[in-house]
Order: structure tokens, then sequence, then C-alpha cells
């Protein structure tokens, strides 16, 4: 005969309480969100130090650095440690790119949401995210034997020149203003587009001056974290722009960016070395740009949220 | 001008631009396949890169990048998914939840070149590592972080909330209930943006210039052993990567057939990023599909 247990002891036991879990589970992902919040300080420590010690311990000039367009490190009588080149390389793409792109991209926005919803979403959409996943190098490779050819002989100068950054990173920077774009348009509230139409204005006049004024800080933010993408790219801007230490005087001069400058050197330059120790600095200057992209998007996103 | 004719004008120059937008994917994907299929064969794949001769292939730069991404994955998504279910489940609105924010925004918006830099100090020099595939796959996994720990937090935060409330209310406990409910039904999300994500690391290459190198070691594929130089599983040796391979060759190369090479390389690569987007897009609504028994 089968001896009968009490319930008791049926039950089935674990020694471990789920509590253990819990505390235990929350600890995993705290420790998860503690590396995100110590890799940003990181950055920002490792590279400020790093970027300021060309100013502290080799003694270059900030004013000098910034304001000189004498970019001569390797001269050993007579030094010039002048990045304004590079820092005007850097803003004149980024400008002009955005030039480029934001009309491109807000007019495909617009094509997707007001002048065909239906079928233009549906062909603008993936054309869009396919441009988003082409890397970098790909598009500085095309670039480099496409375009640059095609402007030496059918535009002029060598074919490698700001120009031809310009257009490579305008159409690198497009998915970005296009995708955001698009949002900020489709999430107005349909009681505006309808308010317009009813007073009998047209689709163009209701885009000129109901939708576009509506979503002009989401569609400035777009803007914005398009030109910060350009500011940033490194690769495939450096492929096509020449890398000259000069100034441009045109749009059809080669040119160089702090991205380019960068790439190009930090392999080949002794570690520690003066000429090292700027380009940390340059990237300081890079780490600095996109703080203040970033503040300038919460600038517009806060006044977004007054409206 | 008459108000109807601006209208139609101004019609006619947003389908302008959708043409050109259209126009531009078409040009490059025209260019970037014509191009690359003539070069595109069994031997380019499974040859050996050549620093000075034609005809060498890409063997070694397929299977770092492969290879990179995999590890950059291992670290990335277990972080990005503790990372996601902090923000979605624990961070209560404050101080600190801001600050975290915040720390996302910045290291979403940095620039690859700057993340590349901050490795070659910290994982190459400070570590006296030198140049290994360990140091650029943590490079890559704070360029890849931001994006796995939002992706998470959407796919969390669109669980509905009664699966959550059905389950605390049986007395399950908070993170009981994650792992079991919630994690589950936002897995499909969280594939779907995994995916696309690794897609974005495979063609990285700034990040990883002065973290992973521009050489690789001669490698030998019966050598398993990850402790052996020689082994292509050794987390410590230098790796070129594709992506790197096709500027390595642009700008600073010998080799006389560099269009070929770079041609067929970036075919490669845009091939396996497009593969890489179809994948999330198909296994993530066949997930979702089996999960939720819809059609």
């Amino acid at each position: 005969m089968e001896k009968i247990l009490p319930a008791k002891d049926r039950l089935l036991k674990s020694k471990t309480s789920r509590l253990d879990g819990e505390s235990r589970g929350k600890l995993i992902v705290i420790l998860c969100a503690v590396i995100m919040i110590s890799a940003t300080i990181a950055i920002t420590i490792f590279l400020g130090t790093k970027g300021l010690q060309s100013f502290t311990k080799n003694g270059v000039s900030i004013l000098e650095f910034l304001t000189s367009t004498k970019w001569n490190p390797t001269d050993k009588a007579n030094p010039g440690y002048g990045v304004l080149p590079f820092i005007f390389g850097s803003f004149a793409v980024t400008f002009l790119s955005a030039l480029v792109a934001a009309p491109l991209g807000i007019g495909g926005a617009i094509f997707m949401t007001e002048i065909a919803p239906s079928w233009g979403r549906k062909v603008l959409q993936p054309v869009v995210e396919l441009l988003v996943g082409i890397p970098s190098v790909v598009y500085g490779f095309i670039g480099l034997s496409v375009l640059v050819p095609f402007i030496r002989e059918n535009v002029g100068g060598l074919g490698f020149s700001l120009l031809t950054g310009t257009i490579v990173l305008a159409i690198m920077i497009l998915p970005t203003i296009t995708t955001i774009a698009t949002d900020a348009i489709s999430s107005l509230p349909s009681h505006l587009r309808e308010g317009s139409y009813a007073l009998g204005a047209t689709r163009w006049q209701t885009i000129r001056k109901v939708l576009i004024p509506a979503a002009m800080p989401s569609l400035l933010t777009a803007i914005i974290l398009g030109m910060a993408r350009a500011f940033g790219e490194a690769l495939a801007v450096q492929m096509v722009i020449g890398n000259v230490r000069n100034l441009p005087t045109s749009i059809l001069d080669a040119s160089a960016t702090l991205t380019t400058i960068i790439t190009l050197n930090m392999g080949h330059t002794t570690y520690g070395s003066v000429e090292n120790n700027t380009l940390w600095s340059m990237g300081l200057i890079l780490l600095i740009m996109s703080f203040a992209f970033i503040l300038l998007i919460r600038y517009l996103s806060s006044r977004r949220k007054l409206r | 001008m008459n108000s109807k004719t601006a209208d139609r004008l101004a019609t006619g120059v947003f389908i302008l631009i959708a043409t050109i937008i259209v126009a531009i994917l078409a040009g490059l994907f025209f260019y970037i396949f014509i191009n690359g299929f003539k070069n595109i064969s069994l031997e380019f794949l499974t040859s050996p890169s050549s620093n000075v001769r034609a005809g060498g292939g890409i063997r070694d730069q397929l299977f770092n990048s492969v290879y990179i991404l995999f590890i950059t994955m291992l670290i990335t998504v277990p972080l990005g998914i503790g990372g996601g279910i902090y923000m979605a489940e624990y961070a209560r609105p404050g101080k600190v939840t801001d600050l975290i924010r915040t720390c996302i925004e910045v290291l979403s918006s940095l620039p690859s070149i700057v993340i590349g830099m901050f490795g070659l100090l910290v994982f190459v020099n400070t570590t006296g590592w030198g140049y290994t595939i360990f140091g650029g796959a943590l490079a890559l996994t704070i360029f890849n972080l931001p994006t796995m720990v939002r992706t998470t937090e959407d796919a969390i935060r669109a669980v509905p909330r009664d699966l959550k409330e059905a389950s605390l209310a049986l007395g399950i406990t908070h993170w009981h209930t994650i792992k079991t409910v919630i994690l589950p039904s936002a897995f499909p999300s969280i594939l779907t943006g995994a995916i696309l994500a690794a897609g974005r690391v495979f063609g990285e290459a700034a990040a990883l210039l002065f973290t992973a190198g521009l050489s690789t070691p001669r490698l030998d594929y019966t050598n398993w052993n990850p402790f052996s130089e020689q082994s292509p599983l050794n987390i410590f040796r230098p790796a070129e990567t594709l992506a790197v391979h096709i500027w390595s060759v642009n700008t600073q190369g010998l080799i006389p057939d560099v269009e070929e090479v770079s041609s067929g390389a970036a075919a490669v690569l845009v091939i396996s990023v497009l593969i890489f987007n179809l994948a999330a897009r198909w296994i993530g609504s066949m997930i979702h599909k089996r999960v939720t028994a819809s059609k």
C-alpha cells in the first residue's frame, strides 16, 4: 500500500526565492544602464584630456590653432599648426551638402505625404531605406570612380574638390532628412490640411502656407541631424575631396576637412608627437561640434513643445 | 501667376524631386551591381588579398567582417537589451533617466571616426593590445549600443499593457514577468532591430580603421585554436574588414586592379547589407505571425 505523504511534503519546493531573481535581474539591467553612462563620460573625458594635450603639453597656442591657415607640422624649423582650412572645409561641405539635400529631402517627404500618399510612400520609403543601408565607403568609392572623373572632364578642376565632397555627402544625408521630414509632416494634425482645403486653398498653397510653417521646427531638426552626420563623415569625403592643406578659393578647389585630415594622418604619425596631438585636438573639435548639434536639436524640440 | 498654374508647377517639381531620389538609388545600384558582378567569382571570394600584385581576393576580409560582426553582436545584444529593459521598465522619470537619455543621444550622434579615436586611445594604446578584433568589436559596440537600446525600449513599450498586468496580477514578480511575458512578445521587433543594426555594423569602416587595423596576419583556416597567432578565431589579432579594405585599396593601395577589387568588394558589401535588411523584414514578420497567430 502506498504511503500517503502529508500535503506540505508534496509541495514542490525550491530553495531559491523568486525575490533573489528579482533583485539580480534589476541589478543586471541597472549595470547595463551604468555602462552606457560611463561609456559616454569616458569618451568625453579621454578625448577631452587627450585633445587638450597639444595646448597644455606641447604649447601650441589655441588662437593659432583655430585661426591660422598655416598647417605645416612636419617643418622642424618653423612648424605651423593652424587648422582653419580644415575647419572651414568641414563647415563648407556641411552647409553646402545640407543646401543640396534639404530641398530634395523635404520635397521627397512632401511627395510621400501630400502628393501621392498611397503609392508614393510605397515606392519612396524602401528607396530611402536602401540609401541608408549603403555603407559610406561604397559612397566614397562610387564618388571616386564616377563623380571625380565626371567633374574633371565636364566641370573643370582636378575632380577632387569641395563640389565632389558636397555631392557625395548630400546623397548620404538625403535619407536622414527625408525620413525625419516625412514623420514630421505626416504627424501634423489633419484638421490643418482640411481647414486649408476648405478655405479653397490649392494644394501648393496649403503646403507652403500651412504645412511647412507648422512642421518647421521638425524640418529644421531633420536638416540639423543631416548636417551632424555630414560633419562627422570621414571616409567617403576623404576619398573624394583631395586633402590639401590650403584654404579653397573656389568650389572646384581640392580641400580638406577635420575628419579627412584625422583619417589620413592618424595612422602614420607617432603617438604622442605634436602633430599627433593636434589631430586629437581636431577630434575634440568634432566631439564639441557633436554636442553643439545636440544642444541645437534640444533647443528646437523645446520650441516645438511650446507651441 | 494664377494659383492653379502654381499648384500644377509645384506638383511637377515634387514629382521631379521624387524621380531624382529614385534615379539616384537606381544609378547607384546599377553601377554597383553591373561593375560588381563582373568581378565576383568563387576565386575572388576564396583567395587572399594581395598587397602589390593584381588578382587578389577578399577571403580574409570577408571572414574578418563576419567575425567582428559576430563578436560585436555578442557584446551589444545583451547590453542593449538590458539597457532597453531598464529604460522601459525600471527607469523612473527624473534626473538619472534624463542623464541616460542624454547619454544615448550623445553616443548615437557621435561621428564614427570619433568613436574610432576613442577606441584607439583606450582599447589600442591604453590597454596595450595593439590593433585587435576585440578592440574593434568594442568600438563598434559603442557605435551600435544606442540603436539597440532604443529598439528594445520601443519594442517593450509596444507590448500590450494587459499582458504585463495580467502576469503581475497572477502574483508573478516583475523580473519574472519581464523574462517570461514581456521579452518573448517583444522578441520579433528586437530581432528585426538587431539584424538591421548588424547591417549597419557590417558596412562600418571609420570606427575600425584605428581599432582593428589595416592589416591581417597570414591566416591558417585549419587552425582552430583561438589563442594561436595564425588562427582566424583569435580575437587579439589585427583584422582588416571588407569596408576598410575598400577604403585602403583606394587610398593607400599599390595594386593595379583597384577598380576591380573595390567594385567587387563593394558589391559584396551592398548585397550583404541588402540580405540583412530583407532577412530582418522576413524573419520579423514570420515570427510575428507565429507568435500572434495572425495572418
